[in-house]
């Protein structure tokens, strides 16, 4: 016997609140899904198709000015009006709805080179109609297919109800992100998708960690009743307290320092990954485990009904 | 009883990792083959269609259009485009540090069809009546223009054409640009034409090398297209590989806080990370792109939790009693499954990420794959081993140096 379970300090009744944490999350699901009703997600060119510009300015400008080259080039199609990004906002940028052919994105940067002077330069991102629903579709396949794969590989090592506890905080933690892009009204598109991939890999890291310990714990301490149970699982979630802190801390360190200092390329990749390692690392201490509490204790409940020979 | 064999050992690699990292970093750094969107280029999907109705795309011409895309690219002077075949009728390309994009694209997309039609609209002759590499640049004798001259593969075909069009126009045109409208004074019978139409020297050799080139087997229809300027790339990078430092030394920093022996060993081991993982993704010739970086700098931070999930458990060890040696062994026996089934969960994702994702994405899938498996080389056995040399070297007793406070140590 290495470290003492029994010993550990349990600083607050985490499993006891649990209703309480489930409420918070149904909370922020409902108002997620309610924006995502009335707004719906703000989808870039790559699910959408149409042609997005940036165009770096690099000093001082009017979004008007910038409008008036887009009009004095492309006369027909309608675009968003322009809005400024980046450092010191010296990036201009706009999607039209079709897409803009590039002889005409090059006179609109030529337009601003006059007027702005060389260091003036744009980057262009083109989806046509039939690419982006293939992107799309693609996309969602991605996503159902790498979750069942997770599930499949934790059924095997744990079992099944540490599955079932996996699978809600894999959805939770890839929701999250999802409706904050969708209220803070932040584009949707491809590297979006992957950073989702990495949060749901990311947290899923995370509740193993918990379940590992909660397993081990499990064969030490004997649980024989309802209430056991809960300070076993309070138990292991403090043992795991400093390590679950300690990690999301460093890799937040680094998604921040990518949000904050990084390129404007991956600025919304980053902020994908900073909402989801916070609800990756609430949902692994607060829903993940609590799940599996709820849902182990209604087995219990079941067997002393109903004993089975391998209960042990 | 301190053990200064070990303890030299233990100084000798790391100085051997230092050494190596001192020396080789820089070169291989500058190895790597950088994305457009961190050099600037631009990427297009074409779809290839059939140049007339009813006429299926084929592998074969699929194959052909590529291998004439790849010609087109170098006469624009580009030396390494990524060409890429995706079924069942899409050309990917790729071409990073081109300044002039447009003119690429317009030089890629051009069909080239040449031909010559008399007054009524006819077609007469065409670009593949022109004998092999039948186009070079010549200049007038009089004007000192340069002029494209075309060279026809049957001398007596041309005298015919002119011919029958004495005094007339005979217009030559490339796609359905007009390129020149020469009036015709003689027969002409040495099979050689000429388009003099105000060229500079590289505009007449460009028109030359694309009409010796032929034309393209197929429509090219764009699909998909980025582009990022060369110096916003630059930008980019710089940027992100700032932004990696400060990361990367705040998690330092933490390391040694929190742990401090096994904390400063974890900054070695993540320093020989980075540098293993730069060495692999010039070695595995694999484009860095942003995306990637992103991921590569994330993978930092999910490597150090192989660490602190190690640490964690010895200090746990260390507090209920045991003797630092085996509470090194018995935190090591613990985390590691733990470690392995954490890593396990991202390996899928990559894969499904590689197997369904567009061609940045499956970058960003692949090195993330490829940190992981470094991790687990430096991290869990680096870690392990060096942290084992420190131990055995019996210099480091007190639990102060493994981040416990004695008072926290319990009764065995």
């Amino acid at each position: 016997m290495s470290s003492k379970p029994q010993d550990t300090t349990v600083k607050f009744d985490i499993v006891k609140n649990r209703r309480k944490f489930f409420m918070i999350s149904g909370l922020i699901l409902i108002i997620g899904l309610l924006s995502m009703a009335i707004f719906g997600l703000n989808l870039g060119v790559d699910f959408k198709a149409g042609t997005r510009l940036d165009v770096y300015i690099g000093k001082e400008f009017s979004t008007a000015d910038v409008e008036a080259a887009i009009k004095s080039q492309v006369t027909d199609v309608s675009f968003k009006s322009v809005t400024k990004f980046g450092d010191q906002n010296a990036w201009a940028t706009t999607t039209f709805d079709q897409t803009i052919d590039p002889d005409h994105l090059a006179a609109i940067e030529k337009v601003l080179q006059e007027k702005y002077g060389d260091q003036v330069s744009k980057q262009e991102s083109t989806v046509n109609p039939e690419i982006a629903r293939e992107l799309a579709l693609k996309a969602g396949i991605a996503i159902l297919i790498a979750s069942a794969g997770i599930i499949i590989y934790i059924a095997i090592r744990f079992q099944f109800l540490f599955g079932i506890a996996t699978v809600i905080a894999l959805l939770h933690d890839a929701f999250i992100p999802i409706a904050m892009f969708s209220i803070l009204r932040l584009e949707v598109d491809l590297t979006f998708i992957a950073a989702i991939l990495t949060i749901v890999g990311y947290s899923i890291n995370d509740t193993i960690v918990i379940f590992d310990r909660i397993r081990e714990n499990l064969r030490v301490m004997k649980v024989k009743t309802p209430e056991d149970l809960e300070h076993m699982v309070n138990v292991s979630l403090w043992q795991t307290m400093r390590r679950s802190i300690f990690t999301v801390l460093t890799v937040f360190f680094t998604a921040l320092a990518i949000a904050i200092l990084g390129s404007e390329g991956i600025r919304n990749f980053s902020l994908a990954l900073i909402f989801g390692l916070i609800s990756g690392t609430y949902s692994s201490i607060f829903i993940a485990a609590q799940v599996w509490v709820s849902l182990k204790k209604r087995e219990m409940a079941k067997r002393r009904y109903t004993p089975s020979p391998q209960e042990g | 009883m301190i053990k200064w064999s070990r303890f030299v050992l233990f100084l000798l690699v790391v100085a051997v990792l230092a050494s190596l990292m001192v020396t080789t970093t820089n070169s291989t750094a500058k190895n790597i083959t950088l994305g457009l969107d961190l050099k600037g280029g631009f990427e297009i999907l074409y779809r290839v269609e059939p140049l007339e109705q009813g006429q299926t795309v084929t592998p074969e011409l699929l194959k052909a259009t590529a291998g004439m895309i790849d010609k087109r690219v170098n006469i624009g002077g580009v030396t390494e485009p990524e060409i890429v075949i995706e079924d069942p009728d899409r050309i990917r390309v790729k071409i990073a540090g081109v300044t002039d994009q447009e003119k690429m694209r317009e030089l890629i997309g051009k069909p080239a069809v040449l031909t010559f039609r008399d007054e009524t609209g006819k077609v007469v002759l065409r670009g593949s009546d022109l004998a092999p590499d039948g186009a070079s640049v010549g200049f007038d004798e009089y004007t000192k223009e340069p002029v494209v001259i075309l060279e026809f593969a049957e001398a007596s075909k041309f005298a015919e054409i002119t011919r029958q069009n004495i005094g007339k126009v005979l217009a030559i045109y490339l796609d359905e640009d007009v390129l020149y409208t020469p009036r015709v004074n003689e027969v002409i019978p040495n099979g050689q034409a000429r388009i003099s139409g105000g060229y500079t020297v590289e505009e007449a050799q460009e028109l030359a090398d694309i009409l010796n080139s032929g034309a393209l087997p197929a429509n090219l229809v764009e699909m998909q297209a980025t582009s990022v300027g060369a110096s916003l790339g630059t930008m980019a990078l710089q940027k992100t590989i700032y932004a990696g430092y400060v990361g990367g030394a705040l998690i330092f920093l933490f390391m040694l806080f929190a742990y401090r022996m096994p904390g400063m060993i974890a900054n070695i081991t993540l320093a020989g990370f980075i540098y293993f993982c730069l060495v692999v993704i010039d070695w595995m010739n694999a484009t860095l792109t942003l995306p990637g970086i992103a991921g590569f700098i994330l993978a930092v931070g999910m490597a150090v939790d192989a660490n602190i999930i190690t640490y964690e458990r010895i200090q746990e060890e260390i507090k209920s009693g045991k003797t630092i040696l085996s509470a090194f062994r018995a935190g090591q026996r613990r985390s590691f499954i733990t470690i392995i089934d954490a890593h396990v969960t991202t390996l899928i994702a990559c894969a499904v990420l590689f197997y369904f994702g567009t061609s940045s994405i499956q970058g960003f899938a692949i090195i993330l794959t490829m940190t992981i498996i470094v991790s687990i080389i430096t991290n869990v056995f680096g870690s392990r081993f060096l942290l084992w040399l420190i131990i055995k070297a019996n210099m480091f007793k007190k639990p102060f140096w493994y981040g416990v406070k004695e008072s926290e140590i319990g009764e065995l």
